[in-house]
């Protein structure tokens, strides 16, 4: 199964392995992982599930949709061109290795 | 008890009136009892299905197209009886028309729009601490669930100082409206005529301030996303829903921290657990205690088969404290990750105001926590009773100065 590493503000990092048929915040916030708030539940409602892709990634990913787009500009930290919603990142095969910086705070 | 009748083979039938005074005094054992009797079960007392498990109830949030909302959200099947009031543009109503409507209050009601008004919203809770700790002892309810979300709400929607006291009974209406014909449900839709003209009055655009939520709401005609007709039932949504349910999760909150002193403690040693506080009284407490949807076709869920037109009541509460998804879920620990809880409802109708609530949660459990030591209840509490919400009418307390 895909393992994604999330990197702390404080440059700790954690590997956590996945399952297949979840998100990305639903595969962090099921290891309990610190830094992931998840708020809404991944409705795509809270943008407390941000995180910075690392540049290598980004074009991987899938588009940014618009509500995403509208959340991500009322994050709590600083929305650079990397940030993305974590609940909308669905895990596939292909992202196995994924890296992803997580933000100072999520509110 | 296993029926036949309506409720397909296999699906227990059960006594049980969860609208009823005595089930309202104490849900939780009936609770329990609705979530261990089955993952579906029907309610011979008001012809429904009932769903009080997490993953049921998880799942026909999230099954829109077959659980509509466009049929009321109350027990009320809109196809067969006229609703009380013209129904809401966006909780009861399903896509294509309800994504329309929820992107405007979306739009309205988002994380930038909430930096903004952040500062203003702690401010006023400072505000009501210093007039808390002038008096010492109090009414938690009135004095504080109540006063708080009274002293910003109203203005950060645009609304005339005239006339607010109609807020809390206009909400305390709707959400009984969703109840079944019990006496609750009928006396307040018969003492409801001066509020409801209150109301519609407030919600025309030349009646809210330039800035305000409403205000916002209406300029949203101008760029073609909404008519002008759909706007002041939109800004009606938000009188509805926007004041009587804080207040009714700040009061859990405020009840829960008077009542567990050890996380009380826990909150004072660290203050960013406030947030995290206030979202566990919403799990814990679900000020909104429950919903219904209609059945579009006929289903299975979990085993059981639901015909179609069939109301179908999903209990928030009971699924916020499912043993078979939460750890210790009689327990209030502000620092459990709550993620997934289902008091904010989840899927395509979950909470539009979820992001207010949890400001006025988050600044007012700061505010607190910063500068009392201590909160004393010092008389029973007295319970209020709703169709659909969950909270006290009066709490006396006594709080020591930090
Ligand atoms: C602790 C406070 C609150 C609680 C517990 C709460 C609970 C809920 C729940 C459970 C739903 C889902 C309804 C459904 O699925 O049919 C909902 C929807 C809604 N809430 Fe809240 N709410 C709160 C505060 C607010 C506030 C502050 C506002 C407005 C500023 C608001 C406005 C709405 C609206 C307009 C909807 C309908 C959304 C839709 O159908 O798409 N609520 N709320
Ligand atoms: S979990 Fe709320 S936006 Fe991702």
């Amino acid at each position: 199964m895909p393992a994604i590493t999330f990197i702390h503000p404080d440059g700790k990092s954690d590997r956590i392995e996945t399952s297949g048929g979840e998100s990305v915040m639903q595969a962090a916030t099921r290891h309990g992982l610190d830094g992931i708030l998840a708020e809404c539940g991944g409705n795509a409602m809270c943008a407390t599930c941000h995180v910075y892709v690392d540049e290598s990634w980004l074009a991987r990913l899938p588009a940014v949709a618009d509500d995403e787009d509208a959340l991500l500009d009322g994050a709590a930290a600083e929305r650079l061109p990397n940030s993305r919603l974590s609940c909308q990142i669905n895990i596939t095969p292909e992202l196995d290795g994924l890296v992803l910086r997580l933000p100072d705070r999520q509110v | 008890m296993i029926g036949s009748g309506t409720a397909g083979s296999g699906v227990p039938h059960l006594d049980v009136d969860p609208f009823d005074m005595t089930f309202f005094a104490d849900p939780y054992p009936t609770h329990e009892r609705l979530r261990e009797a089955g993952p579906v079960v029907y309610l011979d007392k008001w012809k429904v299905y009932g769903v009080a498990r997490y993953a049921e109830v998880h799942a026909v949030l999230n099954d829109p197209a077959t659980f509509c909302s466009s049929r009321g959200v109350g027990l009320s099947d809109f196809k067969k009886e006229t609703p009380w009031r013209p129904p809401s543009l966006i909780l009861e109503a399903d896509p294509p028309a309800h994504t329309r409507t929820r992107a405007v209050l979306s739009k309205v009601l988002s994380p930038t729009v909430m930096k903004q008004v952040r500062d203003r919203f702690a401010e006023a809770a400072e505000a009501r601490v210093d007039a808390l700790l002038e008096k010492r002892s109090f009414d938690a309810i009135a004095d504080l669930a109540e006063a708080y979300p009274l002293s910003i709400f109203p203005d950060a929607l645009g609304l005339k100082p005239e006339g607010r006291e109609h807020l809390i009974p206009y909400a305390s209406v709707v959400f009984n409206a969703f109840g079944p014909p019990n006496q609750l449900r009928q006396e307040a839709i018969e003492r409801s005529a001066p509020h409801q003209a209150y109301v519609a009055e407030q919600c025309q655009r030349e009646n809210l301030a330039p800035g305000g939520f409403g205000a916002c709401i209406h300029a949203q005609v101008d760029e073609g996303a909404i008519t002008a007709t759909e706007a002041p039932l939109l800004v009606r949504s938000l009188l509805s829903a926007g004041l009587d349910t804080t207040v009714n999760g700040i009061g859990a909150a405020v009840y829960c921290l008077a009542r567990f002193p050890d996380q009380w403690q826990r909150l004072r040693e660290d203050l960013t657990l406030a947030r995290g506080a206030f979202e566990e009284a919403v799990r814990f407490e679900s000020p909104v205690q429950t919903f219904f949807r209609t059945t579009t076709r006929e289903v299975e869920l979990s085993g059981a088969r639901i015909g179609e037109g069939e109301k179908v009541l999903m209990f928030l509460a009971a699924a916020n404290r499912d043993p078979r998804r939460w750890d210790k879920p009689d327990s209030y620990d502000i620092t459990r990750r709550t993620s997934g809880h289902v008091g904010f409802g989840s899927g395509i109708h979950m909470c539009v105001g979820q992001l207010v609530a949890r400001l006025e949660g988050e600044v007012m459990l700061t505010a607190l926590a910063r500068r009392v030591a201590k909160i004393e209840i010092t008389g029973e509490p007295k319970r209020r009773f709703n169709n659909t919400l969950r909270g006290l009418d009066s709490l006396p307390v006594t709080i020591t100065p930090a």
